[in-house]
């Protein structure tokens, strides 16, 4: 049985994959924002099997909260051994471009907020020589767009740290994960034309819970992505420079 | 983007907008458009789909709210499907109290509907196990309905086509079993006075009953087909094992793959699959409730042009002779449908105001949509059924006329007292305007 803390735990992905981890019986910890919607997935969990879960009304932003919120985590379930990240919001590129505020607001909620949070978990984590991390980032981290380079910046950060943490901890025996999910139809893209390349939360979800099982490093969900993305890597800065993308 | 077809996919709808709700707070969208909740997509005709106008995709209310072992109460959003109740409850030792044959409706289609399954002649409809539920109104913010409370609109919201309001979530009482098991009984039967005989004497010991009918069957052998009858099987030392992986019908027909031989075909050998008068097993519980659920898409079977379900019921006085009319009429226009349903429903009637079980025998068959012959055919037929003072299953339906639906559903003027102001749907347009 692990011990989970989740935050952004009504986040259309974190839903999905706690369901698995309450089929589990995996005792859970959710952190979100909105009472009403925290308690209805914690019913939910609790529910479809989960042995215990507890909840936390708080805003990811709120970094001076981080520290008393894993130790609630830890004394609340007994101990914690896995943390899923997975709070954020799409950002308004149109409106980060006019407004510096607007896109200080976005690093905040999709990149601080997250390293602050992983800060306080790797040290625990390290002292406690285990424990496995998966945080959300984004294919849209893996090269900047005119589309959405505000987004990406915040989660090439996100993408580019953990690969620093996965570095530091593998000697304590710490797992760290990167989940870069392609395009998934969840509330936060809902305003967006869905084509084939779209999938569900369920979809990933059933990835994270592999990536976890197999103590992956960085997993493109779904894997055709990987490739995708390797493409677009790929395309020379002077020549992508002058794509529509 | 995902389709928001009916089951029958007849006749073609397009909604001007979607909506998906996550949550049981989100307000409706402001927008000036009518409104229809739409779940699973498994009513067969016009009552999911609102031409022109918006829908709201229920199935992002996908949670269980609560569950209680002891008494087996369960609360949930409207946007779960049987199925995952099913998976969640059947490993605890609790069931759905009335199950349709296909566990892939949401618990909102299913109050909406008011569906029925095999045991109606004892427990009555879904809806009548409803305890509880939360309706959210565009005039009333959100309304909590059971006998108790804001009655009138709970019986309204039972098999209220989704016309009064979104449903948010539902306390269902379900029923205790032993296990996952069916202990069930075939029987072959040779002609219609024998399915009434069958019917009649086991009704009191088998909690499902349901015939087959092989409805091109002429003459003597009018309405032959085989009998299946079951209860939840007692505490047995070896379990039946769960069917294995669902599989798909992978593509769209070009053509439909349902006509006259091919049903002659399937339905002589179907009639004769089994050696023996009867045959008595032990089978799990999805291969005796939900045989089609094992093709996903088998409405795929009937092309592109879809086809029309036909569901109806007559009064227990004349059953036997409307029955046999309308099989006449159906084995001599020689369509039909490889399941062929028939069922003597019980005497229990249900608080909705538009429900369609009563007291009588119910046929459910489909066609391959043929055009104008199609639709001909189902006229002459409610014309039989109008005459004996029965009705058709609007969930089912796609073509019956205002004028009967009016007949058909005496209290569909009170009913329209209590639909929500932004809520219509093709259906109720249909048949409430021509």
């Amino acid at each position: 049985m692990r011990h989970i803390l989740i935050v952004g735990a009504t986040s259309a992905i974190a839903e999905a994959t706690a369901r698995r981890f309450a089929q589990e019986g995996d005792r859970l910890y959710l952190v979100a924002r909105n009472p009403e919607r925290l308690a209805a997935v914690a019913s939910d969990l609790e529910t479809r099997g989960a042995t215990q879960v507890e909840t936390m009304v708080l805003d990811a932003n709120d970094t001076t909260k981080h520290s008393e919120l894993i130790t609630q985590a830890e004394t609340t379930m007994g101990g914690l051994d896995t943390i899923l990240v997975a709070h954020g919001t799409l950002s308004d590129q149109k409106a980060c471009e006019s407004s510096f505020d607007e896109t200080l607001k976005e690093l905040q909620t999709n990149c601080l907020s997250l390293i602050s949070l992983l800060t306080h978990v790797a040290n625990r984590f390290e002292e406690q020589k285990h424990g496995t991390i998966v945080v959300i980032s984004s294919v849209a981290g893996d090269r900047g767009r005119q589309s959405n380079y505000v987004y990406g910046t915040a989660k090439a950060a996100v993408s580019t740290f953990l690969q620093g943490l996965r570095n530091r901890l593998y000697r304590s025996g710490v797992t760290v994960i990167t989940i870069k999910p392609g395009f998934v139809d969840t509330p936060m893209t809902a305003s967006f034309r869905k084509g084939k390349l779209w999938v569900s939360p369920e979809k990933i979800s059933e990835g994270i819970s592999r990536a976890i099982q197999r103590k992956s490093d960085v997993v493109y969900l779904p894997w055709f992505w990987k490739f995708i993305m390797v493409v677009i890597r790929l395309i020379p800065e002077n020549f992508f420079k002058k794509m529509k993308l | 983007m995902k389709g928001y077809a009916s089951w029958g996919r007849y006749p073609k709808a397009i909604p001007a907008m979607v909506y998906g709700p996550h949550w049981a707070d989100e307000l409706f969208p402001k927008d000036a458009h009518f409104l229809l909740p739409y779940g699973n997509g498994r009513s067969y005709g016009d009552s999911c789909l609102n031409d022109s106008g918006a829908l709201l995709d229920m199935r992002g209310l996908d949670r269980f709210l609560s569950f209680d072992h002891s008494t087996g109460i369960l609360r949930c959003e409207a946007g779960v499907l049987l199925a995952d109740i099913l998976a969640l409850v059947v490993p605890m030792g609790w069931f759905l109290p009335v199950t349709p044959g296909t566990r892939f409706v949401t618990v909102g289609g299913a109050i909406a509907n008011d569906v029925h399954g095999k045991n109606h002649h004892r427990t009555g409809t879904f809806g009548q196990h409803v305890q509880r539920l939360a309706l959210r109104r565009s005039d009333q913010g959100v309304v909590l309905c059971s006998v108790t409370e804001n009655a009138d609109l709970f019986h309204a919201t039972i098999a209220g086509l989704g016309l009064t309001g979104a449903i948010l979530w539902a306390e269902i009482q379900l029923r205790p079993i032993a296990n996952a098991a069916m202990d069930t009984e075939t029987i072959r039967f040779s002609n219609l006075d024998a399915f009434f005989d069958l019917s009649g004497e086991s009704d009191r010991d088998y909690e499902y009953t349901v015939a087959w009918i092989d409805c091109l069957a002429q003459g003597k052998f009018l309405g032959r087909g085989l009998f299946m009858r079951g209860n939840h099987a007692t505490p047995q030392e070896k379990l039946p094992a769960p069917p294995g992986k669902t599989r798909g019908f992978p593509v769209d027909m070009p053509f439909p793959l349902v006509n006259v031989w091919s049903l002659r075909a399937f339905n002589s050998l179907y009639y004769r699959k089994q050696f023996a008068k009867m045959r008595r097993t032990i089978t799990h519980y999805e291969p005796f409730f939900y045989p089609l659920d094992g093709v996903l898409h088998w409405n795929r079977l009937y092309g592109r042009r879809g086809f029309l379900q036909y569901q109806c019921v007559v009064p227990p006085e004349s059953a036997k002779e409307s029955i046999r009319a309308l099989l006449e009429i159906i084995a001599t226009a020689r369509s039909g449908s490889f399941l062929a349903v028939l069922k003597v429903f019980g005497n229990r009637f249900s608080p909705g105001l538009l429900s369609f079980p009563r007291p009588g025998a119910t046929l459910a068959l489909d066609f391959p949509n043929q055009g104008q012959h199609t639709l001909d055919l189902l006229d002459q037929l409610d014309t039989i059924v109008a005459s004996a003072g029965g009705a058709v299953y609007p969930a089912k339906d796609a073509r019956m006329s205002g004028e009967h639906f009016r007949q058909y559903f005496p209290r569909w003027e009170e009913f329209q007292r209590y639909i929500d102001p932004r809520f219509s749907s093709s259906f109720w347009r249909r048949v409430t305007r021509t």
